[in-house]
């Protein structure tokens, strides 16, 4: 037999020619590297890849992957990848979209994508403002956001999207960040990894529209506070000199002071990816003002388990039912059940 | 013709007529609809020619007894070629007081009425709304028509006396009683239909077995009965020879899909959102699992045209299936596919409009929308099929214009061919004509750089599979750079790439069949031009009128967009061209914009079909004016 070998493609070789238009400083710069930079590693021959994007700056995206890509609609990819994917199930199916695009124009295909799982990865960059139409509040925007379609303010209650997602049945809901590089680059691989639909929110930051909006989860001085990364089958730990503990009362989470408290890293919660009553609660440290009593904001795989997959199921009762019935030649097709002769 | 003969035992007429158009009309849960399908299916069974014409009210049940849940099934059959359901009926049963008043202005005068007595005691008078005190049965308003009142429901009780059953299932055969009367009156079998309820009930022989009494039961009734006196024979018809079956449009929609995917060698997906009447065309696609057929019931109407984009993107043949308020729904949608340059099939099954407007009646109302619904510049072709049994050869003609010209192609349907059937000469595999698809699988340049925008003769552009290695490539909504694909803003080319995507479109007309009459000359005194599903009503009149001699002649279009080469010459053989259509004159404005010619419109907007004697009437006015 004759073995092909072929020399490992680099991130440089999913780089297409196109020059990218982000705005300086874009977050985007880092998800497009973090992706270019995972993908040799997949394991997935390069043209089977296919990138689905919408509308927005994120949606920009598919033209800067040297993959098979389409940049559609507003609001739409996640409807344009079921049909991709349920037409072929080999391919290896990436959505990027935005927050407005996700979550707003797109929000119902959001939602049913999650609930029928097929096997795709989601990417939303959430950036929590509109910036290709230069700077409205998004379904994301924190209440009282001033933005030029909400000069005194926004009076809308934004989006959880990791709790929007998990309330969808998300089977994988993640969450990472532009700015950690490391991180988003592990979430990715877990994502690809994932049978089902991946849902991965990335904090993205609009240099221009809304700048330093998620700061407070990379900067140095406040990261340790603000932000708690989760990983499987560790316990919640944060704070400046990792001193602050998340332990449950009942179901009710507490922050306790390890040092202090002198408690055994065992009796705080050890995160569980597979259990969504945790991730549930998990997904609702959400609270945008932050004070002594308010948790941090959580990264990292925030629920993942494996469920019944819609391409997966597509093909196995197509399958099934040829076993049982056999094709019907075109002509039976043709002729039907019931038909008379005239001469 | 007729004529009279007796019987022994009863006196009995049996008169012979070329055509009956009989019509079951009842409340919504009478089975009117299962009735009327088995009638004409044995009709057509026995060789006559039918056309069908099911006409419920959109409330799935509404309150029994009234006026808004009356459910009516038309058949017209004859010995000689039947064009169109029939503008009024021969024979009427009224299963209630409701459908009585409903149904009753169309029977014609002399006509039967087979009315269920207990279907007009006072509750029901009541719910009809007749006044107080009044029965049409009883009060000599009938004398026109020949009425026989049948206690069906009473009878249907005694003839399951002892089968045990409960008395909502006994209620629910009482339209076999009806049934096996109308069998005995027009000379027909019930084994049929026997063998239709066998399969139906296969795992309850009880009610199986309980239909079949009922039937039979109401054939002897009829046969016995002294009020039974008139029997109806109607010869099989002159059809041409071969093999048929019965088809209504939608089930021929699917089945012209399923074969153009077969012939194509192209897998089948359909992405469609449930929405009456073009719901059917889903159900019966979702059947084909075991020939592949991926069917996808979408969150919405845009997830159903975006999920089909996607199939083919990915290299399938995609449908989307829809009506009017689906339609609105889709046109961004569609505006993406012309843009990307990839095939697909949508298919509207039109219903009266605007809005929710009457969802289970016929329009032709969206024509202009399928010609121009779209933001941009944006043609798309549009086809028009004019039967049920022609929704079949459209639905193939959709297919391969689509994926032969790599372009999103609209099927325009209506409720009226969807829902009617007809007898259908069914042709064999080997008939069908091939569709050709290929797809790109290496590098189209001389220097080594894909052009997934570079056109062939006919101005289409490859189709690109993902998956095929070395053919990576963007494609998207943006305006593109002439063959590389790229994304450009340049003024110039969006101007060549804009009249690029249209004269693709023109261009189909090379691939089309040329106009010519269905019935007449290429020259008269007045063409009758239509479109669509009036075509059986037009065929039938003007077939009528020319064998008395007028001059008029007939061109049906099926193609729309881009029209017949040859039309604008046709049309001018003719001093005046008449457009009937279910709309306010859409084919009007085209057809006068296109070729500068004073066409004259007439439309009828009412959720029905053209009658036969209105649209005869229209004609005679051109005919004697100058």
């Amino acid at each position: 037999m004759e073995t092909i070998t072929e020399n490992k493609l680099t991130p440089k070789d999913y780089a297409s020619e196109m020059e990218v238009k982000w705005c300086p400083g874009c977050g985007d710069y880092s998800i497009l590297k973090q992706v270019q930079t995972v993908f040799p590693d997949l394991g997935i021959p390069k043209e089977n890849f296919a990138f689905i994007s919408g509308i927005g700056c994120s949606s920009r995206f598919t033209y800067y992957m040297d993959t098979y890509g389409m940049h559609s609609i507003h609001g739409r990819a996640a409807a344009i990848a079921s049909g991709v994917k349920a037409a072929n199930p080999d391919l290896s199916v990436w959505i990027v979209s935005g927050d407005g695009d996700a979550l707003s124009i797109g929000g119902n295909h959001f939602i049913h994508l999650m609930r029928k799982n097929f096997d795709v990865n989601y990417l939303v960059f959430n950036n929590q403002i509109y910036s290709l139409t230069k700077g409205q509040y998004s379904p994301t925007s924190e209440r009282g956001k001033v933005t030029k379609s909400s000069p005194y303010g926004s009076i809308e209650e934004p989006f959880n999207p990791s709790e929007l997602a998990l309330g969808a049945k998300a089977s994988f809901v993640a969450r990472t960040l532009d700015r950690d590089p490391k991180h988003m680059q592990a979430i990715l691989k877990r994502a690809h990894a994932h049978k089902g639909t991946s849902f991965v929110e990335v904090y993205q930051n609009c240099p221009v529209f809304n700048d330093t909006a998620f700061f407070a989860f990379s900067d140095k001085e406040t990261k340790k506070e603000e932000a708690i990364i989760v990983e499987h089958g560790k316990p919640l730990i944060f704070g400046q000199n990792e001193e602050k503990g998340i332990k449950f009362e009942g179901l009710t989470p507490v922050i306790v002071n390890i040092n202090e408290t002198g408690i055994s890293p065992n009796d705080l919660w050890i995160h569980d990816e597979k259990d969504k009553t945790k991730a549930n609660i998990l997904s609702r440290f959400f609270d945008t003002t932050q004070s002594d009593d308010m948790f941090p904001r959580p990264f990292g795989i925030i629920y993942a388990n494996e469920r019944p997959i819609y391409d997966e199921n597509l093909v196995a009762q197509i399958d099934n039912v040829t076993a049982k019935k056999g094709k019907t030649p075109l002509n039976k097709i043709l002729s039907g059940e019931k038909t008379w002769s005239i001469n | 013709m007729e004529t009279v003969e007796k019987k022994a035992g009863k006196t009995t007429e049996v008169r012979e007529a070329d055509r009956v158009v009989v019509r079951f009309s009842g409340d919504s849960g009478d089975g009117m609809q299962l009735t009327g399908m088995q009638f004409s299916d044995t009709a057509a069974l026995l060789g006559n020619d039918i056309s069908t014409f099911p006409d419920y009210p959109s409330e799935i049940r509404a309150p029994i007894g009234t006026v808004a849940g009356v459910s009516g099934f038309q058949v017209h059959f004859g010995s000689k070629e039947i064009f169109t359901s029939g503008d009024e009926y021969d024979v009427l049963v009224a299963m209630n007081a409701a459908a009585l008043k409903v149904d009753l202005p169309k029977l014609k005068k002399g006509g039967f009425i087979i009315a269920n007595t207990a279907g007009f005691d006072k509750k029901n008078l009541g719910l009809a709304q007749y006044p107080e005190g009044v029965n049409p049965l009883e009060d000599n308003s009938l004398t026109n028509y020949t009425v026989l009142q049948v206690d069906v429901t009473r009878l249907t009780k005694e003839a399951l006396a002892d089968s045990g059953l409960g008395t909502k299932e006994i209620e629910r055969s009482k339209n076999m009683f009806v049934l096996g009367v109308l069998f005995w009156m027009f000379d027909k079998p019930v084994e049929p239909t026997i063998k239709f309820i066998e399969e139906k009930f296969s795992k309850k022989p009880e009610v199986a077995l309980a239909n079949e009494k009922t039937l039979r039961a109401g054939w002897i009734y009829g046969e016995n009965t002294e009020i039974f006196t008139t029997q109806f024979k109607v010869s099989a018809a002159k059809l041409p020879a071969g093999e048929y079956r019965s088809i209504t449009g939608n089930h021929a929609t699917a089945i012209g899909l399923i074969a153009a995917a077969e012939k194509s060698g192209l897998p089948l997906f359909l992405g469609s959102y449930p929405i009456t009447p073009a719901t059917d065309i889903l159900h019966e696609l979702s059947k084909y699992k075991a020939n592949g057929v991926k069917t996808l019931q979408a969150e919405d109407e845009i997830a159903g045209i975006c999920s089909a984009i996607g199939a083919s993107y990915a290299g399938n043949l995609a449908i989307t299936t829809t009506s009017g308020p689906g339609m609105a729904l889709k046109t961004e949608a569609l505006g993406l596919a012309t843009m990307l340059e990839i095939p697909l099939v949508v298919v509207n099954v039109q219903r009266g409009g605007p809005s929710t407007g009457l969802p289970t009646k016929t329009e032709q109302s969206d024509l202009l929308m399928a010609m121009h619904g779209r933001h941009g510049e944006a043609p798309l072709p549009v086809i028009a099929a004019s039967s049920p049994s022609d929704c079949f050869d459209m639905a193939y003609e959709a297919c391969r214009i689509a994926v032969e010209h790599m372009t999103p192609v609209i099927l325009l349907t209506d409720g009226y061919i969807a829902n009617g059937s007809e007898p259908w000469l069914f042709p064999s595999e080997d008939k069908l004509a091939n569709i050709s698809v290929k797809f790109l699988d290496k590098i189209n340049s001389d220097n080594g750089v894909l052009l997934p925008y570079k056109r062939n003769e006919k101005l289409v552009r490859p189709w690109i599979k993902p998956g095929t290695k070395g053919l990576e490539h963007r494609i998207g909504g943006l305006e593109k750079q002439n063959e590389t694909g790229n994304v450009s803003y340049d003024a110039k080319n969006h101007e060549t790439m804009t009249k690029l995507r249209a004269a693709k479109i023109e261009k189909i007309a090379d691939f089309i069949p040329l106009a010519k009459p269905d019935s007449g000359k290429e020259k008269a005194k007045v063409l009758v031009l239509g479109w669509g599903s009036t075509a059986g009503s037009i065929k039938m009149v003007v077939r009528e009128m020319i064998a008395e001699g007028a001059d008029v002649a007939h061109v049906h279009l099926k193609y729309i967009n881009p029209f017949p080469k040859n039309l604008g010459e046709l049309l001018k053989g003719y001093d005046k061209v008449l457009i009937p259509e279910m709309n306010c004159g859409q084919l009007l404005q085209l057809i006068r914009s296109k070729y500068m010619v004073p066409a004259i419109g007439f439309s009828k907007v009412q959720g029905l079909p053209f009658t036969t004697s209105e649209l005869k009437e229209k004609i005679n006015e051109l005919l004697v004016t100058k």
